[in-house]
């Protein structure tokens, strides 16, 4: 049972010194009206079994608890178990957060919505939802991002959104969050922004945690009934940090080691990584204090990575805090690693991670060598690679791998 | 007394409206900006805006955008943005407000900006993506300064809100006329006096309207309705479409006297 000794963040929607609202006043009463309306839906038994009903049955809920024991085996350590977010519909464990978001968009009458994506996995989920609810949905998407994720911009559009190519900054993530929050200033009054995850303005930080928290309810009922025990690390990977605070969070209490791995690009000795919390600094970005890739003067650098989802220069404001509380550790993982990490899950178990979950495997598995046989991980596969298959074959090619 | 306090008195006792300019600070480089600042003061600015530029303007449209992505390209930043304030501050009274993303402020540190800015004559500071509920430790880091802290409003903000916006304002309350991000158009002149006429109920402070105003007929029907006009995104453009080699400040204060004889008239 949870302990009432963590109970971020407060009423003011702070975790810590982290979160808050740093956004211009024209969206500061959505952003009130949306605290309350969530606040009494996730108090609505009707709402939250209507919530669990479509992650059942739509949605594919619970996904499985698999025990990697050839990859295991040939790391030779702890053992390795897989939260198989990759089997949930749609890819990834962003559906789960847009199903919410969908319900509560119902909920209070909005009849539009929009999304930012990177990967492109949360654009994909949010226009599915948008079709089964049959609402317009506009997904912005920076315009690299669309040519290194071409299949879900072609998922996107099938499903009827409309995929509004970003090309201002960096034409990646952070940049597409900048243009759906200029859409949402102008729109506000009939538009329901359906972030990805667990950053930007409260009450978005904490509502998609509790949202994705499905993942570490699950796992850690999963880990008692198939293992009889609770795992001795968890790892995920972190971009804005969603499947890791779904996983996380119902973990808090327990006594069990936490690795949020973030994506070191090509090392965080260079300038091109994407490591916010281990090779960043605290300031305001998208609606929320937390820790940032930026110069001394307050400007935001770009992020570097592989992988399209990880490629944000900021993180969820309850990561920052975790991080200096000392509960999760934070650490990189390098392109290269991630493909390597990829290669062995594809080879030792006929799964196929996305590059994002790819980071958080070779997290557990550098961390499974370390250990004795008798440890458990577990780590969330937090989407699958389909997507990913031309930007890592192209990799592997220009890297002689 | 505070200048922009000075500024409103004295344009109040005058019976006129005052036109506040928007520019981006280095736009398009530190010594041109210097020369259009200047001689935007002396055509008709009542209160200088001074842009910090920021790597990610997300209230703003794509003409204060591009301006941003200019002065950081030519090297600008929130320490140039100070020794361009207190450059101009040496030959013009007109009073500045420096406005700024929280993100620059924050990472150099509230209690030097606080003190840099005030030794450069800056006479207040307006953050657009910091509501109240955050701007604790900016209003201490300021106490004892002479520098307001500027406060926005929005056409979405709610009556109890309004009121706890303008009670605790500085200087002047910024209304914003519509919704959207920063850029020309859009205007709702009715839409517009009937908000601003609802504030200025509440507001024991000026107070001005911003986005969207950009032509002399703007001018002429909004200044009715407020104490002051606030241009940025229409001045803004004048330096982005200017062809190669023109005389940038000629033709910003060409722009000026358009809206400042359409406020007078
Ligand atoms: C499969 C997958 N995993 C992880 C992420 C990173 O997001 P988060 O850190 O919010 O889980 C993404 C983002 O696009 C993704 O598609």
């Amino acid at each position: 049972m949870k302990s009432s000794t963590y109970t971020y963040p407060d009423k003011s929607g702070h975790f810590g010194c982290y979160g808050g609202r740093y956004v211009g006043e024209t969206l500061m009463s959505a952003l009130m009206d949306l605290e309350t309306a969530w606040n009494e839906a996730k108090n609505d038994p009707a709402f939250m079994g209507e919530f669990r009903s479509m992650l059942k049955n739509y949605a594919g809920r619970p996904t499985p608890l698999d025990f990697a024991e050839r990859l295991s085996n040939h790391i030779g350590g702890a053992r390795i178990y897989l939260k198989r977010e990759d089997c949930a519909h749609t890819g990834a464990h962003k559906i789960n957060n847009v199903v919410g978001q969908g319900l509560l968009a119902r909920r209070m009458g909005k009849r539009s919505v929009i999304a930012e994506t990177g990967a492109g996995q949360h654009g994909v989920a949010t226009a599915t939802i948008a079709a089964r609810f049959g609402m317009s949905c506009k997904v912005f998407m920076g315009a690299e991002d669309v040519r290194r994720q071409a299949p879900n911009v072609l998922r996107m559009r099938l499903l009827g959104a409309e995929v509004v190519p970003v090309t201002s900054g960096t034409s990646t993530l952070k940049d597409a969050m900048n243009e759906a929050l200029r859409y949402w200033v102008a729109e506000v009054e009939n538009t329901f922004y359906i972030i990805g995850t667990v950053s930007g303005p409260h009450p978005y930080p904490a509502m998609v945690r509790d949202l994705q928290r499905v993942i570490g309810d699950e796992a850690r009922q999963q880990m008692l009934d198939q293992v009889g025990r609770l795992p001795d690390l968890l790892v995920a990977c972190v971009g804005g940090g969603s499947n890791a605070m779904g996983l996380f969070y119902p973990f808090l209490d327990d006594p069990c080691a936490m690795l949020g791995a973030e994506a070191a690009g090509e090392g965080l000795n260079t300038p091109h990584h994407a490591a916010s919390i281990t090779g960043g600094s605290p300031g305001a970005l998208h609606g929320a204090m937390t820790y940032l890739l930026q110069n001394d003067e307050g400007q935001i650098q770009e992020a570097w990575s592989i992988s399209a989802g990880l490629d944000y220069p900021g993180v969820g404001p309850e990561h920052a805090l975790l991080h200096d509380l000392g509960r999760v550790r934070y650490d990189g993982v390098t392109d290269l690693e991630a493909v390597e990490a990829f290669k062995l899950l594809c080879k030792f178990e006929g799964i196929i991670p996305a590059l994002e979950s790819s980071h958080a495997l070779a997290a557990a598995i550098r961390e499974a060598a370390k250990r004795p046989k008798d440890q458990a991980i577990l780590v969330c596969v937090s989407g699958r690679g389909d997507k990913d298959l031309d930007h890592i074959t192209a990799y592997m090619k220009a890297h002689n791998l | 007394m505070n200048r922009i306090d000075q500024t409103f008195t004295s344009l109040a006792s005058a019976n006129r409206k005052a036109l506040v300019a928007y520019l981006t600070a280095g736009d398009p480089d530190f010594d041109t900006s210097l020369q259009i600042l200047q001689t935007a003061c002396a055509s008709g600015v009542d209160v200088l805006e001074l842009g910090v530029p920021f790597s990610d303007p997300t209230c703003d449209g794509p003409i204060i955008q591009v301006a941003s992505d200019r002065a950081l390209k030519a090297g600008m930043s929130l320490s140039k943005t100070i020794r361009l304030a207190a450059e101009l501050r040496r030959t013009v009274q007109t009073p500045i407000v420096l406005f700024s993303y929280y993100n620059p402020l924050f990472k150099y540190g509230l209690e030097r900006v606080a003190k840099e800015i005030s030794e450069a004559g800056v006479d207040g500071l307006l953050v657009v993506d910091l509501p109240p509920e955050e701007a604790g430790p900016l209003t201490t880091a300021l106490t004892g300064k002479e520098i307001h802290l500027i406060r926005l409003a929005a056409p979405t903000t709610k009556p109890d809100r309004i009121r706890m916006l303008a009670d605790g304002a500085g200087g002047f309350l910024y209304l914003i006329t519509r919704l959207g991000v920063t850029g020309t158009g859009g205007l709702d002149y009715a839409d517009v006096a009937k908000h601003a006429a609802a504030v200025k109920a509440v507001c024991p402070h000026p107070v001005c309207l911003g986005f969207g105003i950009s032509t002399g007929a703007d001018a002429r029907a909004l200044a009715p309705v407020a104490d002051g006009l606030i241009v940025g995104s229409a001045l803004v453009r004048v330096i982005a479409q200017a062809p190669a080699d023109s005389d940038l400040p000629a033709l910003v204060a060409a722009k000026i006297r358009e809206l400042r004889e359409g406020m007078d008239a």
